[in-house]
């Protein structure tokens, strides 16, 4: 379980998180929508410690996330996280994009991490591209790449950061694919995305973040068809005009 | 020679003279290896360092490095090996040679290292984090590999520089290839056949260097 409790950030004077509370429950998906800037991407790089909080507690898996005794390097293993960028290495082959992490980090042999490397390029449909460089890959590609790369880590959870918004159009489905197959295997995802019918179709619960906190948190069934806040009412209605 | 009582000062180019150049050469490019090893690794370290760390650490070395390079290498030459003349602790021309070329090497290749450093994109180091790569892990598997594809051509240009900055040696009375050229001009009055000869050499080691530098960057690095 990953749970916010009362979390604080800023990036010097301007205020970017402001008392966030959260807890995403094994095998749920939990949505995060809002305007740009709200702070949702800062949320998800305060959950694996990418970014340091000055207030408040974030615990995965009961492990204090900021304490200084913890192995941050240790705890990443188990949070997968997707960005805009893609942020493949653009120094290795498709398949050395996976197997790297596999060999320096969990110590896995060559074979045992080619092994794993081969399986999650399969499932994204990715196996043909095994051997190129990354760019020769198409947006759509790369980022699916990213989200193997992800897996093949075996997380416990998933962060998703707006991962089709440097996607074109056309390529965007076939990533929200990938995600709607992890959905369906009972992964644990926090997703951040403007994409608010996918949303709708993925989440198990919506968070509407505004200014750093979160406004709403409910169902997306609640949210999106009887949202309670006045912020939440104007942003969807900007957002789905 | 002296069939008519006097002593011939002139002579011409003989065989000898050949080797004692190609001495001279190989006097040349050891001190080039040398100096651009321990060039490289002390350009690494402050790189890093300036590329990684806060600005503290940066002007301080920047300071530094900013003498090194603002001061001309014939002068640093002989103000180096003067004081440790003047402290008593003369040292062979060869070692004072290794010793400011290595430094002077490295101040410019500590600029390339940084520039290789803030080359790779913040975003992709996140990404290697978030996968639970250390620090170290980081700096070994995507920062080395991607900045030093970015800085690999200017790296190429420091060491042909320096390969020719070595005849700046000669002043505290290191005989390399062009000292030995010019030795050999004293004594011939042959300054443009030597020195063509010296030129040349430079040439055969300095293009070649750069011609596979060229290929290896099409081939490997893209």
């Amino acid at each position: 379980m990953i749970k916010i409790e009362n979390v604080h950030k800023s990036f010097g004077n301007l205020k970017v998180l402001n008392g966030i509370n959260l807890e995403v429950t094994k095998g749920k998906s939990v949505v995060v929508i809002g305007s740009s800037g709200s702070g949702k991407s800062t949320l998800l790089t305060c959950i694996n410690g990418l970014e340091k909080i000055q207030e408040g507690k974030i615990f995965v898996d009961g492990i204090e996330v900021n304490e200084k005794k913890t192995d941050l390097n240790l705890l990443r293993t188990k949070i997968g996280m997707v960005f805009q960028q893609f942020n493949v290495f653009p120094h290795l082959t498709t398949l050395d994009n996976i197997t790297l992490a596999l060999k320096v980090v969990l110590k896995k042999s060559n074979e045992e991490s080619k092994l794993i490397a081969i399986e999650q390029l399969k499932k994204v449909d990715l196996f043909e591209k095994a051997d190129i460089y990354p760019n020769k890959l198409s947006g759509g590609q790369q980022q699916r790449l990213a989200i193997a790369r992800a897996l093949a880590m075996s997380p416990s959870y998933m962060l998703f950061d707006e991962i089709t918004s440097a996607l074109d159009p056309m390529l965007v489905g076939e990533v929200l694919d990938t995600l709607r197959i992890l959905k369906k295997d009972g992964m644990t995802m926090v997703i951040v995305t403007h994409e608010l019918r996918f949303a709708r179709e993925v989440a198990d619960l919506i968070a509407f973040v505004h200014e750093g906190k979160i406004l709403e948190l409910d169902h997306p069934g609640e949210v999106f068809d009887r949202p309670k806040n006045d912020e939440t009412k104007k942003f969807l209605e900007r957002a789905l005009k | 020679m002296e069939s008519n009582g006097t002593v011939e000062i002139i002579t011409g180019l003989h065989i000898g003279d050949f080797f004692f150049m190609l001495q001279g050469a190989k006097r040349t490019i050891i001190l080039t290896l040398v100096s651009i090893s321990l060039g490289t690794i002390l350009g690494l370290f402050i790189g890093i360092l300036r590329g990684v760390f806060n600005k503290y650490v940066n002007y301080i070395f920047g300071l530094f490095l900013d003498f090194v390079r603002s001061v001309p290498l014939i002068i640093q030459f002989i103000l180096v090996n003067a004081y440790f003349g003047i402290s008593g602790h003369a040292k062979s021309p060869f070692f004072i040679g290794v010793l400011v070329l290595s430094i002077y090497s490295g101040a410019y290749i500590s600029e390339v290292v940084r520039a290789g450093v803030l080359a790779v994109p913040l975003t992709t180091r996140r990404a290697a984090r978030s996968l639970g790569l250390s620090w170290f892990h980081d700096l070994f598997y995507i920062v080395f590999p991607i900045g030093s594809r970015a800085v690999f051509p200017s790296w190429i240009n420091i060491v042909i520089g320096l390969f020719k900055d070595t005849s700046l040696i000669a002043v505290i009375g290191y005989i390399e290839l062009l000292r030995a050229g010019e030795i050999i001009i004293t004594r011939t009055w042959e300054p443009i056949l030597v020195l063509g000869c010296v030129g040349l050499f430079y040439f055969i080691i300095c293009y070649p260097i750069s011609k596979w530098s060229e290929r290896f960057e099409k081939k490997v690095l893209t």
